[in-house]
């Protein structure tokens, strides 16, 4: 069992080895670096660094935002920032220990990818090795469990999470204190804690780059949800298509349970709690709660009406927390600073900061995180430092299959849960597209469909045949096969599988469809009656037989 | 239950009723004979709200609830059957006859069939969405019984009946959207199934023609879903 | 959840079934191992037979059809006995935004097999992903496990055609 003053000393002694003068370069070894083989890069760096004689410690941290630089090097002190690294580069790397660094390697924390950002989620993301377990307390890991554990009692957990305004970052931004008060007040001596890390979204990964760069900020928040809604038991389901952030979760869960941060007594008192990690197996629709509850049951992953909610009766019918990576990772901070630190940030209904993934056609691809209330337009042009040479922007889509497309008019939008949705799109998870002008609107329609619908779980009807039908009529105007009569079946249809889906994924499926009808009409039209794709993606198969 | 269940009162299109707290909405509404359009309900099995067709609206809320798993509330004002409701639940039918091979004259249903039955006591004159076409076997391998997926909704009925009632969990779906499928046992034909008691009983909840005695082609056989009501009273269940 | 009393046998001498027990054996044989385990039937014998799924539903006490059910609605799960090779195309947004249909078209004509199949000499199985999570390197293809950013057809077809060389 670890007491605070051991905690004191893990972090005084990682930070004492910091001190000592010698530098460190970390190398980003997340998913998206690693594609890049920085784990070869990381060898040479260490090599080189060896058989040269530099005395500097060279470490794997989580990723660092700006993907599209990758492999990224960072160098401390100094805060130096190296992108597109090979291991030939490791002299020139191991060079600017001693001298400036060479000018192709200009600083990149100095402009507005970095600059414009705020971190709060992220704020050890590339800072710390994720596989040691000491340098996330050296940064102040776990004390919030500590605070909340000696100094608070569950109530008072749920009233501070309460009073940051913090909302689910799954996407559909229920209050998460009130969610945590809904399970706390829940009969039942056994209830369940559930992390979804399904991130179902295409384009969307701020999920994995959490796990990977930062697993135990996750583990700690969960346990502190577990305490405030008494909870014994947790599982984390993760995504089968993220391997590596399973490996560091198996691992940072490991860590945790030596240092008595899981388990029985945990930090000295009372509270039982463990996390045990179920593999998804790819099905979209298990990022619905009772979906994914009815998969951790190995059963298939359908969903359930609710009510019941989760919140009363969930896994194994029992009351069941359920908060995406995003949300959980948020816990610790607001704990350990207050929920009126938290909710200082942001807009008056969407407090604190959201990550996205920004990708697509822009510059800087990557992870960033912004404090609400900015706007588009800031995330597009400024972080995302513009279109690539050339390239004229169209829209920016968020959501993903359940949000929609905006357009160029409406990029002053601030990024809030209410603000986004009256423009025809959502929050979502945090996925982020930047769409240019090759691309055909509907065709990113029928794209968005032909996901629906081979990711609908066939229970009901709507959902199922619905978004078959919906999917049918957009191909038949992307080959130039549709009539008038077509397009109003589409709105019709629209309109009743929103109405009438049984879960979220029916629900929703219809929204890239509404929101790129709402703005780029005339592209359906010029289909339909010119035959015509102006982004010229689509191919006009029938126009002879359409003209006859 | 040794504690009086608590007593709820409701409206339901205007007229006042009264249900048990643990009753449905479709419940109460039937016991006072309102009636509401259902497919994948039927009396004696588990409901899963899968075929929408019992939506209704509730005042106060844009969200339509599905009347076979919404328990009755206090005070709640229930319209059944609006004129966006009727549009619902007719897209909700084409949507069906649309999604596989339905053709009523050469089914063995014909004349019996609950689906047939909505699609005329909910107007549907025609089908507006092109017919899907989906090619689909014919499992004729059990020695009474025929399976044809042409005619299969996925109301699930049949998954339901074997596995809550008969206890042999010879069904389920396989796949999932528009592929899903029912099966038995590993997708194999039916007649090799070595946990199927040959009992019948899916055959009896089948609405459609999906499910089919042999022996009753060409005699427009109704089938007897009661049974389900009759053997829950017996064995001492629920209603 | 009660352990069943009696455990079938293992279907054959092959270690990799103690393997697939071993998993059974860690959840307390109770049925909600389910996936857990068709993870690992899939994990050692590379995709999921009949003999396997009536192994791990006897012994889990789960129906056939459900185990069946199971299998087959997450795609993550094959039935099928994979390629020596497999190449998996991103379809993410951002992958797609930027080509991967034309990368899944060329893969096509390059294997003469379609998405999800394997080609019949048993050499490469084409599969698709609905997103990686690694947009930054849109579009993206994985060979036999290797992530490759930034794909063009060209590249991708001179890989796939030294698979089918070999």
């Amino acid at each position: 069992m670890i007491s605070v003053e051991e905690l004191d000393q893990i972090a005084e002694t990682v930070r004492t080895e910091r001190a000592q003068g010698r530098h460190q370069i970390n190398v980003c070894v997340a998913a998206g670096c690693l594609a890049l083989h920085s784990d070869t890069l990381k060898g040479a760096l260490a090599e080189r660094a060896q058989s040269s004689g530099i005395s500097c410690q060279v470490r794997g941290v989580g990723c660092m935002g700006l993907c599209s630089a990758g492999p990224l090097v960072s160098v401390e002190p100094g805060a130096i920032l190296f992108q597109k690294v090979k291991p030939e580069d490791a002299d020139r790397v191991l060079d600017s220990l001693k001298a400036p660094p060479a000018k192709q390697h200009t600083d990149l924390r100095q402009t507005p990818f970095f600059k414009r950002q705020f971190n709060v989620v992220l704020e050890n993301s590339g800072k710390i090795d994720p596989e040691n377990i000491d340098e996330y307390i050296a940064e102040g890991g776990y004390r919030a469990l500590f605070h909340a554990l000696i100094e608070m009692t569950p109530a008072e957990v749920v009233q501070e999470v309460a009073s940051s305004g913090l909302r689910g970052r799954g996407g559909g931004g229920y209050p998460t204190g009130l969610k945590w008060g809904t399970v706390a007040k829940a009969h039942g001596t056994i209830k369940y804690v559930i992390c979804n890390a399904d991130e179902g979204d295409p384009g969307a990964f701020m999920d994995r780059s959490v796990l990977e760069s930062d697993p135990h900020r996750v583990l700690e928040g969960m346990t502190i949800a577990a305490y405030a809604v008494g909870a014994s038991k947790g599982y984390i389901y993760v995504r089968a298509e993220y391997p590596l952030a399973v490996k560091r979760l198996e691992r940072a869960i490991r860590e945790a349970r030596r240092l008595g941060f899981l388990g029985s007594k945990i930090c000295g008192t009372t509270f039982e709690f463990d996390i045990e990690i179920r593999i998804g197996a790819g099905a979209f629709v298990c990022g619905e709660e009772t979906a994914l509850i009815a998969s951790i049951e190995g059963m298939r992953g359908t969903p359930q009406p609710r009510p019941p909610y989760p919140a009363q009766s969930g896994l194994w019918e029992k009351p069941t927390l359920i908060n995406n990576v995003e949300t959980f990772a948020n816990v610790p901070p607001i704990v350990r600073r207050s929920g009126a630190w938290y909710s200082a940030m942001g807009t008056p209904k969407s407090k604190g900061t959201k990550v996205f993934a920004l990708t697509g056609q822009v510059k800087n691809t990557g992870l960033i995180e912004v404090p609400m209330g900015v706007t588009l337009r800031e995330i597009v042009f400024d972080i995302g430092g513009g279109m690539p040479e050339g390239r004229k922007f169209k829209a920016v889509q968020t959501g993903g299959p359940s949000g929609g497309c905006i357009p160029e008019q409406c990029l002053d939008t601030r990024v809030d849960y209410e603000s986004l949705k009256e423009v025809g799109s959502i929050m979502g998870s945090g996925g982020m597209i930047v769409i240019d002008d090759t691309s055909c609107m509907v065709n990113v329609a029928r794209y968005f469909m032909e996901f629906c619908m081979s990711e609908s779980c066939g229970k009901c009807i709507p959902c199922r045949a619905g978004t078959a039908q919906m999917y049918d009529i957009l191909q038949r105007i992307t080959r130039g096969q549709a009539g008038e009569r077509d397009l109003e079946l589409l709105i019709d249809l629209c309109d009743m599988v929103s109405a009438t889906s049984l879960c979220g994924l029916g629900q929703t499926a219809p929204n890239p469809v509404i929101s790129t009808l709402r703005y780029f009409k005339q592209e359906y039209l010029e289909h339909i009656h010119a035959k015509r794709c102006v982004a010229g993606e689509c191919r006009m198969a029938a126009t002879q037989a359409a003209r006859s | 239950m040794t504690q009086a269940m608590e007593v709820k009162t409701l409206r339901i299109d205007g007229v006042d009723v009264s249900a048990r707290a643990d009753q449905t909405i479709l419940e109460a509404a039937r016991e006072n004979n309102i009636a509401i359009p259902t497919l994948c309900h039927l009396d004696g099995l588990s409901d899963v709200g899968a075929c929408r067709l019992c939506l209704v609206e509730v005042a106060g809320t844009n969200r339509l609830f599905p009347s076979c798993v919404t328990r009755v509330e206090e005070g709640m004002q229930i319209t059944t059957s609006t004129d966006r409701l009727q549009k619902y639940r007719r897209m909700t039918l084409e949507l069906l006859f649309a999604e596989r091979n339905h053709v009523c004259s050469v089914c063995v249903s014909n004349g019996a069939c609950e689906l047939q039955a909505l699609g005329q006591s909910q107007g549907l004159t025609h089908i507006e969405f092109p017919y899907r076409f989906p090619q689909l076997p014919v499992d004729a391998s059990h020695e009474r019984f025929t399976l044809d997926h042409n005619r299969c909704i996925l109301c699930t009925r049949c998954v339901r009946v074997c596995g809550e009632i008969e206890g042999a969990h010879t069904w389920d779906v396989m796949g999932r959207g528009e592929k899903a499928r029912v099966i038995t046992d590993l997708d194999q034909p039916w007649g090799t199934s070595e946990s199927c008691t040959s009992c019948g009983k899916c055959v009896e909840v089948c609405p459609t023609g999906a499910l089919f005695d042999k022996s009753d082609v060409g005699t427009r056989a109704r089938k007897h879903p009661e049974f389900l009501t009759y053997l829950n009273e017996m064995r001492g269940g629920q209603s | 959840m009660q352990a069943p009393s009696r455990k079938p046998a293992l279907p054959s001498e092959d270690k990799r079934w103690r393997i697939v027990n071993g998993t059974m054996r860690r959840h307390g044989y109770a049925r909600d191992a389910l996936i857990e385990t068709l993870h690992t039937v899939q994990q050692s014998f590379g995709y999921l037979d009949k003999q396997s799924l009536k192994f791990v539903a006897a012994s889990l006490h789960v129906p056939l059809s459900r185990a069946y059910g199971v299998a087959t609605f997450y795609h993550f799960f094959t039935l099928k006995p994979p390629g020596k090779h497999a190449c998996l195309v991103c379809l993410g947004t951002a992958c797609y935004i930027k080509g991967a249909a034309a990368l899944v078209a060329q893969a096509e004509k390059t294997l003469g097999i379609e998405c999800g199949e394997t080609t019949p000499d048993l050499k490469a199985s084409l599969l698709t992903a609905r997103c990686l999570g690694s947009c930054s390197l849109a579009p993206l293809v994985v060979y036999d496990g290797e992530l490759i950013g930034n794909e063009d057809a060209v590249h991708l077809q001179g890989r796939l055609e030294g698979w089918m060389g070999s």
